[in-house]
């Protein structure tokens, strides 16, 4: 059951966007995420909207999957919006119950927190389904690697992310094994409350924790008997290279940012 | 002793935690293109060879050369690596990234290879092992014999002189296990690759040119596998058995039947059998 865990969201098509450059996308992303919180009425949202939509199609993902990102979070969205809808101070009243009322002024920031919240999800989303986690991780690393200068280990925090993306199946998979084993012999992982589950998980996570230790040490002397010595003279496998499409994607993320910062 | 490739003199090697020695005086060479099976039960010092070989070990006393470089010298370490690449026990533990493409691709970044070639490299390693179609597939969809043998691409995209496997079909199916042990032979075969296979199956060591037995850290037998497995009390007496064809020939020959004593797999012992009527 743990095994149908798929890792990532990875979205595997051909597009434009997938093929751009991790590094673009990443920064992109970011700028994104900026853009968002520039927004300050409900009308700075359009362009937002329209830069989402643009973007899924020029990926080739169907709205949705993206969409369906969202699932998980219905329960902070819904709370956000309640939250925002009572609580947030006003004087033209809409609906007056006891003592409870929902002003104007509430509903529009409820609707405009709900919204941003709903952006950055779909906007993260992107970057995750079009670009693969490997590719992700040599971005990042590749992103990072000029304050490798002043300390900053940007390229172990990338080989602990390749080896964290390799290891999860493989733990949840031991997991799942020994959860059936433990269950085969009367553990009950299922029934009382959450105290008694979570001590129920005890004999579940000292045997992968023991393991994972061993599987460490293993990793460790392999990856030692294939001339690994730390980030220094290693080369890598893929080229990273700006293209065209690079400074289009910029540009159109640029004009968003711009049009939501005149709006407001 | 020229085409020595790998080379261990008077070799002995301590752990730091315990008293005894785990490799004992060990003079032992590979020829180059030569397959050897090391065998051993649990504990004979086998495993501790072979990470001597390739210098993940520095031995307490003695050297261990490869390829004429020592691997007390600090300085050939990667070289040496690369010269003899080694293949683990358990299939999960020694692949590093979550596409296969990458894992193969890790030795060589490790050692420098221009980003340009590598996908050439990766290509053949993958098609000498038969699994270039696996190459964009994850690690953990394959069985264990296909994660193995990308591990050993892994190593062969570095283009190693030598292979040395420490037990790795141990963790396999049977059908996992011919899988490795026929590609290993075949590299050995059509490559010239220098092969240590180090096992407890039998079976595999009757497959290999020359048997080395190891008991209590030292090299107890050295010979070819039908010279080794002639001795068939002595390796009982070491807690190893003999293959099982080769046990059967012994005991068809007991009963007078003229059976050869090559015989040591089933298609051979059938063919004599066949040729007792």
């Amino acid at each position: 059951m743990l095994k149908d865990i798929t890792l990532g969201q990875y979205y595997p098509v051909e597009s434009p966007v997938h093929r751009l450059d991790p590094r673009v996308k990443i920064l992109l992303t970011i700028a994104f995420i900026v853009g968002v919180f520039l927004v300050k009425s409900l009308l700075g949202f359009l362009p937002v909207i329209v830069f989402i939509v643009l973007a899924a199609y020029a990926s080739h993902l169907p709205l949705k999957l993206l969409a369906k990102g969202l699932k998980p979070l219905r329960f902070i969205l819904i709370f956000t919006f309640l939250l925002n809808l009572f609580f947030s101070p006003g004087d033209t009243v809409l609906v007056h119950v006891w003592r409870i009322q929902i002003t104007l002024e509430g509903l529009l920031t409820a609707l405009r927190f709900s919204a941003r919240l709903i952006f950055l999800v779909t906007g993260a989303s992107l970057l995750t389904l079009t670009t693969p986690p490997v590719v992700l991780t040599d971005g990042l690393e590749r992103l990072l690697s000029p304050f490798a200068k002043i300390g900053f280990p940007a390229h172990e925090l990338a080989m602990m992310m390749t080896i964290a993306l390799r290891f999860i199946p493989t733990l949840l998979e031991e997991a799942d094994k020994i959860m059936k084993a433990q269950m085969a012999r009367g553990a009950d992982f299922e029934s009382g409350n959450i105290i008694q589950r979570a001590k129920a998980m005890v004999p579940l996570l000292v045997p992968l924790f023991i393991s994972a230790f061993r599987r460490a040490g293993d990793l460790a002397m392999a990856m030692e008997a294939r001339c690994y010595h730390g980030g220094e003279g290693r080369t890598r496998l893929r080229i990273l290279k700006l293209t065209r499409a690079d400074a289009v994607a910029t540009l159109i993320t640029a004009a968003m940012i711009a049009l939501v910062a005149v709006i407001g | 002793m020229e085409d020595l490739i790998l080379r261990a003199d008077n070799v002995s090697y301590a752990y730091e935690d315990s008293e005894g020695m785990a490799v004992r005086g060990v003079t032992l060479g590979f020829r180059t293109g030569e397959m050897t099976a090391v065998l051993g039960h649990n504990g004979s010092g086998k495993s501790t060879l072979a990470k001597l070989l390739n210098g993940l070990y520095i031995p307490t006393e003695g050297h261990v050369t490869v390829c004429g470089m020592d691997t007390q010298e600090d300085e050939h370490t990667w070289d040496i690596r690369r010269s003899a690449g080694m293949v683990f026990q358990n299939p999960d533990n020694q692949l590093v990234a979550s596409i296969v493409r990458d894992d193969v691709a890790f030795g060589l970044e490790n050692i420098g290879v221009p980003s340009a070639q590598m996908p050439a490299r990766i290509e053949t390693a993958l098609r000498q092992v038969e699994m270039l179609p696996f190459i964009d597939r994850a690690p953990h969809t394959l069985s264990g014999g296909q994660k193995q043998r990308i591990a050993i691409a892994g190593i062969l995209a570095m283009q190693p002189k030598a292979l040395i496997l420490d037990e790795s079909t141990a963790m396999l199916d049977p059908r996992g296990r011919r899988e490795v042990f026929d590609t290993v032979s075949r590299l050995n075969r059509e490559q010239g690759i220098t092969v240590v296979w180090i096992t407890h199956f039998m079976e595999e060591a009757a497959r290999c040119d020359r048997v080395v037995v190891m008991d209590d850290g030292q090299v107890v037998m050295d010979d070819t596998p039908k010279a080794v497995f002639s001795q068939a009390e002595r390796l009982r007496a070491m807690r190893l058995d003999v293959p099982p064809m080769v046990a059967l020939g012994d005991l068809l020959r007991a009963r007078g039947l003229p059976i050869a004593h090559e015989a040591m797999d089933v298609s051979a012992m059938a063919q004599e059998v066949l040729k007792c009527r």
